[in-house]
């Protein structure tokens, strides 16, 4: 059992006491609220006559109905069921005195997006959500977990979730990261390396030199797709990265207040000395870009190494699921990803919606342009994204680039607003799923990679290399470009 | 009229019983059980339509050979391992549950699902792969045979045959002891609730 570490420390702070099933009722610090998996809780709050129990713990934005046009978010929205839950959020948060980020806020986008810009993530807290990216939140040191409606039910009315507690596995992630290689890939390759449900009953520390170098943006992308990996958590511990990158956003307090809340922050940190219930080892040299090959995140290969054979897998079950990918991504065994076909490029997302993400992927499009058969979307993760990006110039380089420009919001990545993909069309996606009929078609294909890869593979219309786009010039760089900017 | 945190309707769940529909296939995730597009609605009274949606129509839209159409009526679902995982939408059990869904035997399952049926009071219980796979088979080959989930004595029992099955602590305690609607039982803790959070130098007290 582990002793001594962060998810040790944060749990006993946050355990309020042992319930009669066993389970510990832990507090919440952080409740986050969207539209889709809340009415249903506010709905039964009210047929019991409960009352939100900690408003002023709790904040609400839309994101995954969002409409990404902006004609399309005047309102009422177009789509009614859209209106209705948009609408029902508003009645539920302003009745129950919840802020509420709306479309006029300045401040809407993805809650995984939102909180952690605005300062309201922090080490030390608890932090919930309908939502299973929630991991997202334990970049700053917290611990993050995706609820269920009946749980957030739990939450609103007594602050708390029956909660059991974990092991925790260390994935010290040795070694550094070379160009073109990002946060993104170092968690693909922890979920090819541990498997999508590696992680089941694990809460992952992420730790070692290539994670201590990430910037807060790069943490936030690991451990969003802790989920992924089965880790219902995963968690960075916080260090001066994380405090500088706290200090002066709005929720976070200042001056003496600021020292005083930081001495909290290092005191829930991992013991030098603490015990885990597992260690495992990742080396990040000499890593390579990742993209997925089939249809869940673990079925993914570094750029340059082939597709898996389903003869390749000892397993009956791993042999069926790779021939159920193949099939379905008609992707070549033994043959690379490079060269697959791209029809749909979208960039943003809980996972790779941030202002590093969009200038990482700008830097390739300042010297090319979308492929004429490709449609590209680019969609910040927050308005505050945009806002940034839009400050630096960015948007215009997207713009130009051939890409669409669009507002904050969940988008392609679940496709729950007008975004989606068209009968068997491939997504080059920065998102974290490559589920059958996640895009919104059940036919259509994803393939999962960095922001900057999302770029290369629009420029291209097809898989490519990133590493060979970034930098060069506008005849073509040392990669051997073919195609130039129009 | 004062708050009823009570109003569940928990009941002692010791066993479940039915027929069986087998899921077969590991990492289903609940974009195919539920896929998003149909989460648009504000309650989950319409979400047994929209069951495994896609994977249960052929290209006209028409329903295929899909073990959900094949076994209508069914209570006991059979599915392997890492069933429920992905998005932790609640809309997957709920719409299993209201197509008639009372229990569920698999390999293994996602732990945000596990918890939601929890919530749910269906009992997910787990076996290891071969005697699960022989679960499916035995369904496949006998639609109308009656399987029993004991959920107090960890068993199930199809045809003449007894299996030992594993229900985790904490569901086998709620359903069996009817305390599976968590907001009652939490909501009764409120004072000690405040003493925790007093501790925590991040939240303000009460004014």
């Amino acid at each position: 059992m582990s002793e001594g570490t962060l998810y040790d420390k944060v749990w006993e702070r946050h355990k309020v006491t042992e319930l009669p099933n066993g389970q510990d009722q832990l507090f919440i610090g952080l409740h986050l609220v969207h539209e889709v998996t809340s009415p249903q809780a506010f709905g039964m709050l009210r047929e019991r006559d409960l009352d939100v129990a900690y408003p002023d713990q709790t904040f609400a934005t839309t994101d995954h109905i969002a409409p990404t046009e902006a004609d399309k978010r005047e309102r009422p929205l177009a789509d009614d069921q859209a209106e209705e839950m948009l609408s029902a959020l508003e009645r539920n948060t302003s009745e129950s005195g919840i802020t509420f980020f709306g479309f006029d806020s300045g401040k809407q986008g993805i809650t995984h997006v939102v909180a952690p810009e605005l300062g309201l993530s922090q080490p030390g807290m608890t932090v919930a959500c309908g939502d299973s990216h929630t991991a997202t939140h334990g970049a700053f040191g917290s611990i993050g977990v995706g609820i269920g409606t009946s749980q957030i039910r739990d939450v609103l009315a007594t602050g708390c979730i029956a909660a059991d507690k974990q092991k925790v596995r260390r994935i010290e992630v040795e070694g550094e990261l070379g160009e073109g290689v990002y946060a993104k890939d170092v968690i693909m390759k922890v979920i090819k390396d541990l498997g999508v449900d590696g992680g089941v009953g694990h809460v992952y520390e992420y730790g070692g030199p290539a994670i201590e170098a990430l910037d807060m943006e790069g943490r936030l992308a690991v451990c969003n797709m802790s989920i992924e990996g089965g880790a219902r958590a995963g968690y960075v511990n916080p260090d001066e990265t994380t405090y500088e990158y706290l200090r002066g956003r709005e929720y976070v307090p200042e001056g003496e207040a600021f020292e005083e809340r930081k001495r909290y922050w290092e005191s829930v940190a991992s013991d030098d000395d603490a015990e885990y219930d597992d260690v495992v080892t990742v080396d990040a040299d000499g890593l390579d870009p990742l993209v997925t090959w089939g249809i869940n995140p673990g079925q993914v290969v570094e750029i340059d190494e082939p597709v898996p054979h389903p003869d390749d897998f000892d397993e009956r079950t791993d042999r069926e699921a790779a021939e159920k990918a193949i099939d379905h991504m008609e992707v070549d065994p033994g043959q690379s990803m490079l060269g697959y076909d791209v029809d749909v490029a979208f960039l943003g997302t809980c996972t790779n919606g941030r202002l590093s993400d969009f200038r990482e992927a700008a830097r390739i499009l300042e010297n090319h342009s979308v492929d004429e058969d490709v449609r590209a979307l680019a969609v910040p993760g927050s308005e505050t994204v945009r806002a940034q990006c839009e400050a630096e110039g960015i948007d215009q380089t997207f713009i130009e680039a051939g890409f669409q420009w669009r507002r904050a919001g969940c988008s392609m990545c679940l496709a729950m607003n007008d975004d989606r993909l068209d009968a068997g069309e491939v997504c080059a996606s920065s998102s974290n799923r490559n589920f059958v009929g996640r895009q919104g078609s059940k036919d259509g294909r994803t393939v999962l990679m960095s922001p900057a890869m999302v770029a290369a593979a629009a420029v291209e219309g097809e898989v490519v290399d990133a590493r060979d786009y970034l930098d060069d010039g506008p005849t073509g760089g040392a990669g051997g470009v073919e195609e130039v900017a129009d | 009229m004062a708050p009823d945190a009570d109003a569940s309707t928990d009941q002692h769940i010791t066993e479940v019983s039915g027929t069986g529909v087998p899921i077969p296939g590991d990492d289903v995730d609940t974009d195919q059980i539920l896929p998003a597009q149909f989460m648009k609605e504000v309650t989950f009274d319409n979400m047994a339509d929209y069951l495994f949606y896609d994977a249960r129509r052929d290209e006209d839209g028409e329903f295929n050979d899909h073990p959900l159409n094949r076994f209508e009526g069914a209570s006991i679902a059979v599915v392997n391992s890492n069933f429920g995982c992905g998005s932790s939408r609640e809309h997957a059990p709920q719409a299993m549950m209201r197509w008639g869904v009372d229990g569920v035997v698999g390999e293994s399952y996602a732990e945000i699902f596990r918890d939601n049926c929890k919530s749910l009071g269906i009992p997910a219980v787990t076996a290891d792969h071969e005697t699960v796979v022989e679960l499916q088979e035995w369904i496949e080959a006998n639609p109308d045979g009656h399987i029993d989930i004991d959920v107090e004595g960890e068993t199930v029992t199809y045809g003449d045959t007894v299996i030992d099955v594993d229900v985790d602590d904490a569901m086998r305690e709620a359903l069996v002891e009817g305390i599976w609607d968590t907001t009652a039982l939490m909501y009764s803790n409120r004072s000690k609730v405040d003493e925790t959070v007093a501790d925590l130098p991040y939240v303000e007290g009460d004014d």
